[in-house]
């Protein structure tokens, strides 16, 4: 081999690119070539120069999650479909006089039925984006205490509910606070839950998306989602722990809701 | 309707799970490319929108490459639409070694002056930005991305062979600014040898 080809290929055995014949060929100049023995062993101490230093860039946060909302908006036909129908109420109308090929009843059941789920989807989506954002530094809470009675009355004036806030440190799901929060244009009370190092937000507002009385499993950008209506409310628990526990952190809640209110 | 949107969402949630986890990747090919940050973000979304478009009809090769290839293509079409403008590189921005830094000379030192200093990683990012391209992306796709020689020539949608030479001339001209900035910085201290001679 001669010292031009060695110059080449000794990189591709740098970085374990040839096969056995190829390599025997070049350790064997190697051994013989100053030159390229020296060559050689500089190239390969920057190589491991290089991997071993953190040479990858990390993405930011905020790209992140730009990425991740591209992902979360799905396009072409329901993209456009869910924009008809996004200022629900006046795009309906407007479908309703142009399908008149159909029975008003008809169109009207077919449209309701789509835009229900539609807006839940909406919504969905909202509670998620709400759930991500809190996870951003200092955006988890506005009042941070483990104590329910600091929490609940901090919520006074603040949203026209007067949301549970329940202390299931015992079944290991930690309060962690509560915050304001908004979705679907409307102020929302979020409280903040923790079980080991997965942050669970319950959202609950007076209406929050088609009334299910059964928690209604979703799955988003990889978080779990259970929703449900319960004593006039609407609920909403949003983590990234898995569904059975998030399950189960919903049983608590809707459980503890079932007890007449306490007197405390 | 509903089967279309537990379609699309199921779509979603292969690309994302495929997609995703080379972001880290994808950014850094983005940086060393863009040579600033605001560009190399925006040429990412765009990378991602694109490969989301197309997600339909990808069938290999690896998604890594894959989406690397897409981001090469990102950066090489905006180049072109600036055609002669200057791009900013915030790189280089803390030191002003660049113009003081000889690039191209081959070393003319003689073999046993072969030696590879320690460098930190903050010079090593800068100098293997400074490299022209399409040197400087083989070396990303090489040392950063850890993509294989035929990895590399996807991306670049060039000959194996090319690929060789290119990094071989990018390896070489790295190595002579390597050990020329750490004359220039000159820290004693750090000017540890780690290569060997012969």
């Amino acid at each position: 081999m001669r010292c031009e080809e060695s110059e080449v290929m000794l990189h591709a055995l740098v970085d374990g690119e040839l096969d056995a014949g190829h390599a025997r060929d070049v350790e064997a100049h190697v051994a013989g070539c100053a030159g390229c023995a020296g060559k050689f062993a500089a190239f390969r101490t920057m190589h491991d120069v290089m991997s071993a230093a953190p040479l990858k860039e990390i993405a930011p946060a905020h790209l992140r999650s730009r990425i991740e909302a591209l992902m979360a908006v799905p396009e072409g036909r329901i993209v456009s479909m869910r924009q008809f129908l996004r200022p629900t109420r006046r795009s309906f109308f407007g479908g309703l006089a142009m399908g008149s090929a159909l029975s008003g009843a008809l169109a009207a059941s077919l449209v309701f039925a789509v835009m229900r789920g539609d807006q839940e989807q909406t919504i969905a989506e909202e509670v998620v984006s709400a759930h991500i954002r809190s996870l951003q530094a200092g955006h988890l809470m506005d009042v941070e205490t483990s104590d329910r009675h600091t929490v609940k009355p901090w919520f006074n004036g603040r949203v026209d509910v007067a949301p549970p806030v329940i202390d299931l440190t015992a079944e290991s799901f930690t309060l962690l606070g509560g915050r304001l929060d908004y979705v679907d244009g409307e102020p929302v009370a979020a409280i903040v839950y923790q079980r080991r190092k997965h942050v669970i937000n319950l959202f609950v507002a007076q209406h929050l998306g088609a009334k299910h009385l059964r928690p209604n499993a979703k799955s988003i950008q990889g978080y779990n989602c259970r929703h449900w209506a319960q004593n006039g409310l609407d609920l909403w628990a949003v983590s990234d722990i898995v569904g059975d526990e998030l399950d189960e952190f919903v049983q608590k809640i809707a459980g503890s809701l079932r007890q007449p209110p306490s007197t405390t | 309707m509903a089967d279309d949107a537990v379609a699309e969402q199921e779509r979603m949630r292969t690309f994302q799970a495929a997609a995703l986890p080379h972001l880290d990747d994808v950014y850094t090919l983005a940086r060393y490319l863009m040579r600033n940050t605001q560009d190399a973000e925006d040429a990412v979304q765009e990378c991602y929108l694109r490969a989301l478009r197309h997600f339909d009809s990808y069938r290999g090769p690896a998604m890594k490459p894959w989406l690397l290839a897409i981001l090469r293509n990102v950066c090489n079409a905006e180049f072109a639409r600036r055609s002669k403008e200057e791009v900013p590189t915030d790189y280089s921005q803390d030191e002003s070694l660049a113009e003081e830094m000889p690039m191209w000379q081959e070393p003319q030192a003689s073999p046993e002056k072969m030696i590879v200093r320690q460098q930190d990683t903050a010079t090593i990012r800068r100098l293997v930005a400074e490299l022209p391209e399409p040197f400087r992306e083989a070396i990303v796709l090489r040392e950063m991305n850890n993509l294989s020689y035929q990895e590399i020539a996807q991306v670049a949608g060039v000959p194996v062979g090319t690929v060789m030479s290119r990094l071989a001339r990018a390896r070489a001209m790295l190595r002579a600014a390597w050990n020329a900035a750490e004359t220039v910085t000159t820290r004693p201290g750090s000017a540890v040898a780690s290569g060997t001679t012969s």
